[in-house]
């Protein structure tokens, strides 16, 4: 039986790529973790209780809050932060299609709606107006509004989905629906 | 650092798991997605000195469907069983109830032996497992022993498991074929809590009698509410505006809500009659709709 220590313990796990390894306290929050131990700032902090998104990640592709989530459970997988989307000077077309429409003011609440967008276009490619908000309903801004988010998103879809140039208005009307 | 210090143990099998949760004593905790939990260290409303992460045991996360049964390991993470076909077909009021469960995000991390580990009045879960007369294993250095659902919620976040006993699996009885089944809730805003949900599940036979009906109220006393007297009043009958508007007022009296910053006892009872009037409405809506198709 391993001896539980209250001093810290090794935990090991790729972050955008990258083999980390470290000694952490088990109360640290995989938020604080990849911020403090791994400088992924990217990963933004706000209600510190599940409510708000802002410290979303993937964790092994999949949406997860990192406040929610200790370091050590996090242990041997593969966590994603929005450092990891650009591929080194290019943004992913889902960045790009937030600067275009102006999917973002402060910026607080971006990483976590990108990974949380990541993951939505994955499983559905070509959702709905009303799919794109219930899908972003986990996460909170207080500035946008959300308009120019849903735009940003429906734009994106239409890239990677291969079929649109990304010529969307921002008129925060849907011309397929 | 918010959490107090604490220990962590991650489990290596389940004898571990009851091996390490006997020895840490009554100050210790189970931990499954940490989705309630984390958040409650981070508060300080909870202290535990050690945890005892069950995160790495896959023995607890399975779907089987054991033909009158359906068997899911308490790990098993809540997307997954939302989306698994296999759950669809043999309890479709689960996957209805769990899409009403925070958000993806939430359900990615989230186990069902925690949702109902956590015993909150106002979640889905407990109330899914109440309305469809479920099972639930534990074990502990005792032994395993197997709970009805009904005995399992004990009180507000309190359920019947000894601290040194582990939630292992549910087991569901499969809804009959042709079932339907409906969710109405109201929460403020999408993903939150539901102040008041009602989730019903009904067989209606070729004359369009309710040959079964399931009733359970969240949100509106300590623990889920099976509503039986209204289940009773429908059973036998053919479905009328009348005779639903009847059941709907008998599920509101079986309720015990509380008052607090998010609504008043009156105000969770009012609701709990519209929302059973509601579900039942449509239970009886969508049958005549799968009848014509
Ligand atoms: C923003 C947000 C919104 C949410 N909205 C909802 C909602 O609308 N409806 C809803 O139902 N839930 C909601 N939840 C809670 C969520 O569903 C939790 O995931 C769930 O309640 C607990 O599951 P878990 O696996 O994360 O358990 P944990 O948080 O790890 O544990 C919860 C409790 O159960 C105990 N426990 C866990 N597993 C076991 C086991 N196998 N045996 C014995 N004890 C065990 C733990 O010791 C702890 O006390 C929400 C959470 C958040 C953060
Ligand atoms: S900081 Fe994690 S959800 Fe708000
Ligand atoms: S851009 Fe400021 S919170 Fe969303």
């Amino acid at each position: 039986m391993s001896t539980p220590t209250r001093t810290g313990r090794n935990v090991s796990m790729t972050v955008n790529g990258e083999a980390v390894d470290r000694h952490v306290d088990p109360r640290r929050t995989l938020s604080d973790f990849l911020r403090k131990d791994c400088g992924a700032t990217g990963v933004h902090v706000g209600c510190e209780h599940g409510v708000c998104g802002a410290c979303t990640v993937l964790l092994d592709g999949r949406t997860a809050r990192s406040c929610c989530t200790l370091a050590v459970q996090a242990e041997g997988s593969e966590i994603t932060t929005v450092e990891g989307l650009a591929d080194g000077g290019e943004l992913h077309p889902l960045q790009e299609a937030f600067w275009k429409h102006h999917g973002l003011q402060c910026g607080f609440c971006t990483p976590g709606i990108l990974l949380t967008v990541t993951e939505l276009l994955a499983g559905n490619p070509d959702p709905t107006d009303d799919e794109i908000r219930e899908g972003i309903s986990g996460n909170i801004c207080r500035c946008t509004g959300y308009q120019f988010i849903v735009d940003a998103v429906r734009d994106a879809a239409e890239i990677l989905r291969g079929t649109g140039t990304g010529t969307g208005t921002g008129t925060g009307t849907d011309p397929t629906r | 650092m918010k959490p107090a210090p604490l220990d962590h143990v991650r489990a290596t099998g389940l004898d571990h798991a009851i091996e390490t949760l006997v020895a840490a004593g009554e100050d210790a905790k189970i931990l499954a997605g940490g989705q309630s939990l984390v958040p409650l260290l981070a508060m300080r409303l909870a202290q535990p000195t050690t945890l005892v992460d069950l995160g790495g045991l896959r023995e607890l996360d399975y779907i089987r469907d054991d033909g009158d049964t359906l068997e899911i390991g308490a790990m098993t993470r809540s997307r997954t069983v939302e989306t698994s076909p296999v759950v669809a077909g043999a309890v479709p009021l689960l996957p209805a109830a769990l899409r009403y469960v925070g958000h993806v995000t939430i359900r990615n991390r989230g186990t069902i032996g925690g949702s109902a580990a956590h015993a909150d009045p106002a979640a889905e879960v407990p109330s899914v497992l109440r309305a469809l007369d479920a099972e639930l294993i534990a074990s502990g250095p005792r032994g395993p022993r197997t709970i009805a659902a009904r005995d399992f919620f004990d009180s507000f976040l309190l359920t019947t498991l000894e601290p040194d006993e582990i939630l292992t699996a549910i087991r569901i009885p499969r809804q009959p074929s042709g079932s339907v089944v409906a969710v109405e809730e109201f929460a403020r805003r999408h993903g939150d809590f539901a102040l008041v949900a009602v989730l019903g599940a009904a067989h209606i036979d070729s004359s369009g009698r309710i040959a079964e009906v399931r009733i359970s109220i969240a949100g509106a006393a300590p623990t889920p509410v099976r509503a039986d007297a209204a289940e009773r009043l429908l059973v036998g009958r053919t479905p009328t505006p009348e005779l639903v508007r009847a059941a709907a007022a008998a599920a509101s009296d079986a309720t015990d809500p509380g008052s607090d910053i998010h609504a008043p006892a009156d105000y969770r009872r009012t609701l709990a009659t519209v929302l059973t009037r509601r579900c039942l409405t449509r239970l009886v809506a969508d049958t005549e709709r799968t009848e014509a198709a």
